[in-house]
């Protein structure tokens, strides 16, 4: 199956700025669907970045963040080259990771 | 006339009055009935209608036209005249938009 | 007891709108007229940047989709939308059958003038009789599917120049006319046109929305709104446009909805197509 995560690490110098999207349909557990019935709660509830065995970014998520997920940051250290690795576990018990080179 | 007379025929009054207005409120209320009610409805339809061969209907003209036939069913039709009347003047309104704009467009257009 | 307006004096006031109709309809003069307004008004937006409607007009939104558009949210559109493409039909046949090189790359000519049907065909509308005669059901013009397949069609499109044909018939003039007719009236409660947010007021405020300019608003659909969480159509936007004017929206694929994308998509012949866009 295709990744849900697209990533992009590039370094400056000192620091790492990350960009990720990731597909997921967040579905928060509050929408009805058009029968009137509730989509049951379906959202991201840990995402991880990793690099060098350490995390450098983890979000605890819950129902308030939309679908298909955009985040950036940025962190001190990394290196051309470099392997990060993001994985997500959803509260269904999904998950999936990927690993990018800094580039 | 005695005294204890004008009292005794005042008393009587007061009582027939009394009577009669005890009537009066039994009745019901001329203005909410079904048919009045089926009327208003009729009138309200009858432009909405107009409206939709217009291409012109708005939404706040359907909630009330909804808004009466819920009231009606619920046996309210004070509610739902009042909601059939409101429907009516809005889809009056809408009909008075789509012709007036018929000439009236131009005066947005970009020349 | 109350009456409707008399019928009688409805038809009058009909019957007395074409007396006041304008000479011989022009829409070269109206495309210029159009686009020099927007150009004299805005004279610090580029040319090509109007397709980027909201972005062209406030520069803090412009940063914030700017970023994204290097991760843009439609991306799984555009894939989906691919997919959808290729795969064939039941009967073997695929999107490629129905369309000028093989779909791709021809976003840019719809809508287009049928002269023998005598009606606007848009590339929705394209699509679905495409399904149609190929002995699919046709998409509900509202749904990720048709949103999907645009997306992808438009994506093959990119930067090519809007080119929209008026050919030499009266009844494409009527169709042209009567788009920019729909544009300019007013409807709903609200009592607001397409131009009175489009034409009078781009770049300000609507609540918390940036109000795009009509100069080129066709040439970023389909567009994945944030607000939707998703990728919608052409459609979509016209009927909730109408909706947030409190107006009963139309069918979709409405003939006047047909006649607004034509004029609309006319108008800014020359600029480039930006689809999928992005918007808040």
């Amino acid at each position: 199956m295709a990744s849900t995560i697209r990533v992009r690490a590039i370094n400056n110098g000192d620091t790492t700025e990350v960009q990720a999207l990731i597909q997921h349909p967040m579905d928060s557990g509050f929408v009805k669907d058009a029968k009137g019935e509730i989509i049951p709660p379906h959202f991201i509830q840990q995402l991880t970045f990793e690099h060098n065995g350490k995390t450098v970014f983890l979000a605890d998520w819950g129902p308030a963040v939309s679908k298909d997920p955009y985040v950036k940051f940025a962190f001190k250290g990394g290196a051309k080259g470099d392997e990060l690795k993001i994985s997500w576990v959803d509260n269904k018990g999904t998950s999936d990771s990927t690993t990018a080179k800094i580039a | 006339m005695s005294a204890a007379k004008k009292t005794a025929m005042s008393v009587t009054r007061n009582i027939a009055f009394g009577a009669v207005l005890m009537i009066v409120g039994a009745m019901p209320a001329r203005a909410a009935s079904e048919a009045d009610f089926k009327a208003a409805m009729s009138a309200a339809e009858a432009a909405e209608k107009q409206a939709d061969q217009l291409r012109n209907k708005w939404l706040t003209t359907e909630t009330q036209l909804a808004a009466a036939k819920k009231a009606a069913a619920a046996g309210d039709f004070d509610a739902a005249i009042a909601a059939a009347r409101e429907a009516e003047a809005l889809a009056i309104a809408s009909i008075y938009q789509a012709t007036s704009e018929k000439t009236r467009w131009k005066d947005m257009e970009v020349r | 007891m109350r009456k409707a307006l008399p019928l009688a004096s409805i038809l009058a006031l009909a019957l007395l709108a074409p007396a006041l109709a304008d000479d011989k309809p022009n829409p070269a003069a109206d495309q210029k007229a159009f686009q020099t307004y927007f150009i004299k008004r805005f004279p610090k937006v580029k040319y090509e940047d109007f397709v980027n409607g909201p972005y062209s007009m406030d520069a803090g939104l412009r940063k914030q989709w700017e970023e994204k558009e290097e991760f843009p949210p439609y991306e799984f559109a555009v894939e989906t939308g691919k997919e959808m493409f290729a795969t064939p039909f039941k009967n073997g046949k695929t999107y490629a059958d129905c369309f000028a090189n093989k779909g791709i790359g021809i976003r840019q000519n719809y809508p287009y003038f049928d002269e023998k049907e005598g009606k606007v065909v848009t590339l929705e509308l394209a699509l679905n009789r495409c399904r149609e005669a190929n002995g699919e059901a046709p998409y509900n013009y509202l749904k990720d599917e048709m949103a999907s397949l645009t997306a992808y069609m438009a994506f093959t499109s990119r930067d090519k120049k809007m080119d929209i044909k008026i050919p030499d018939d009266p009844r494409a003039l009527e169709a042209y006319e009567n788009g920019k007719r729909y544009f300019y009236t007013r409807r709903g409660q609200l009592n607001f046109s397409c131009a009175s947010c489009h034409v009078q007021s781009p770049g300000e405020h609507i609540r918390s929305e940036v109000l795009a300019p009509a100069l080129g608003i066709m040439n970023a659909m389909p567009i994945y709104r944030s607000e939707w969480s998703g990728m919608g159509t052409t459609s979509r936007r016209l009927v909730t446009c109408n909706s947030q004017t409190r107006a009963v929206p139309l069918e979709p694929q409405s003939d006047e909805y047909r006649d607004v994308e034509y004029f609309l998509s006319y108008v800014a012949n020359g600029l480039p197509i930006s689809g999928p866009g992005a918007r808040p």
